[in-house]
């Protein structure tokens, strides 16, 4: 989706500012965010490309103005609501008052939280050979999907060159509205900064994507 | 810019929530009360969730990366097998966590420097850096790193040699790029152990440089 999450190359949002020191977590409520994330996408309420799509859909002056882990709180909370493990009215009341519905792998428990710090694999079997090589020149479409996309829309319609084939993957688009894993081939792909801003941008720059094969097309 | 600053303040012991204090302790409210629920429902443990934190706050951070970069600049051996497949490589060091299959090393030289970014979230390689910094979460990072890296570099301080190849990589799929940033120079005969020291995590990310034998850290 064209949402205000997809920031790269927009203008206005002031100096990058790095803070001395800076706590994993700023207040303890964080950290727990982090956690019930952690432990509800382990259990298998949901995938990883769901949990981002439901963050990106949030209102984008909410997008905006929420700090990080808030982010977190609100796309967690319509997540398990869209896939009926809570209702509004629990959320509202602060207590559970309907049946649990199962999660896939179960409750995470304590002995088994190491599940958590393994990050899984997304490769998968390959559905059709690669139909680009290193070294191919690749157009990125124009494609305006209205669900989750991993193409940034600073890159649509720009000519790159395949630099990397990391294998076939789970594709995004298709599992954050839980269509399947529907595995496609996934390339590092490399722009000139020109090609993407212009004849001033900077000459030393090149800027690269990591592309599903659905998002190109031969140049 | 109050986006993703609004939780920073300039004191982080954990007393001075006047600032926000109404926001704070309405988060802590929510936070609490879903996680009752959803405790009440079966679906989580505290006693696990905790560990989780835990493992966040004290196991998992930079000091992972550290070490892999620091025995990439003592063993040419181990250098080579990461820049060729670093998940492959980062394994036979044993870390706490491994890194699944995506992670690539990226190499800087004085030719080219590399930097990394996730423009549309916060992707980051968690296993060897820890979490991330609000900074690289936030949308000035985000925004601007795809355009005018060079001018990132100077809000942090930073210059690079006019010739020098700026490259960014974006990460937009599950791949996660760490930075291999160049030795210092004046650590001739240290220790991988001395050298991991000199490892910041800004300087695997490409939005710093190791630190400088001598100078106060």
């Amino acid at each position: 989706m064209n949402g205000v999450h997809d920031m790269g190359g927009m203008d206005g949002f002031g100096k990058v500012e790095i803070e001395p020191n800076e706590p994993v977590f700023h207040e303890k409520w964080e950290g727990r965010v982090m956690a019930l994330v952690r432990a509800m996408g382990a259990g298998g309420a949901f995938n990883i490309d769901t949990s981002r799509f439901h963050r990106e859909a949030l209102p984008p002056h909410v997008y905006l103005s929420s700090s990080y882990y808030k982010k977190w709180l609100l796309g967690l909370t319509d997540n398990l609501v869209a896939k009926g493990f809570i209702s509004r009215s629990e959320v509202e009341n602060g207590h559970a008052s309907e049946p649990a519905k199962p999660l896939k792998r179960g409750k995470l428990t304590l002995d088994q939280v190491s599940r958590v710090f393994t990050r899984g694999t997304f490769t998968r079997d390959a559905q059709a050979p690669a139909k680009f090589k290193i070294g191919d020149r690749v157009r990125c479409r124009n494609i305006n999907p209205v669900t989750h996309t991993r193409l940034p829309r600073y890159v649509r319609g720009h000519v790159g060159v395949v630099e990397l084939n990391h294998g076939p993957q789970v594709f995004p688009d298709s599992a954050a509205t839980d269509r399947g894993d529907d595995p496609q081939w996934l390339y590092t792909v490399v722009f000139e900064a020109s090609e993407l801003w212009g004849e001033n941008a900077d000459p030393t720059l090149k800027v690269s994507i990591d592309a599903f094969e659905p998002y190109l097309e031969r140049a | 810019m109050a986006q993703d600053h609004d939780h920073t303040h300039d004191d982080h012991d954990h007393h001075h929530d006047h600032d926000h204090g109404s926001e704070l302790s309405e988060m802590q409210i929510r936070v609490r009360a879903l996680e009752s629920i959803l405790t009440e429902k079966g679906y989580v443990e505290p006693a696990a969730l905790d560990a989780i934190v835990e493992a966040y706050e004290t196991k998992i951070g930079p000091h992972n990366g550290a070490r892999v970069v620091a025995k990439a600049w003592t063993d040419p051996a181990f250098k080579k097998a990461l820049l060729e497949d670093a998940t492959k490589a980062v394994l036979t060091l044993g870390h706490v966590s491994r890194t699944g299959d995506h992670l690539v090393a990226v190499e800087n030289t004085p030719q080219r420097h590399n930097m990394v970014v996730c423009t549309l979230c916060s992707c980051y390689p968690w296993e060897m850096l820890g979490l991330p910094p609000v900074w690289y979460k936030a949308a000035p990072y985000r925004s601007r790193a795809v355009k005018d890296p060079r001018g990132v570099l100077a809000d942090l301080g930073l210059s690079m040699p006019r010739d020098t190849e700026i490259r960014v990589w974006d990460s937009t799929a599950e791949t996660r790029f760490l930075v291999l940033p160049m030795r210092p120079k004046g650590t001739e005969g240290w220790s991988e152990e001395q050298l991991a020291e000199l490892v910041t995590r800004d300087s695997m990310i490409g939005t710093g440089f190791p630190k400088t034998p001598g100078a106060p850290s």
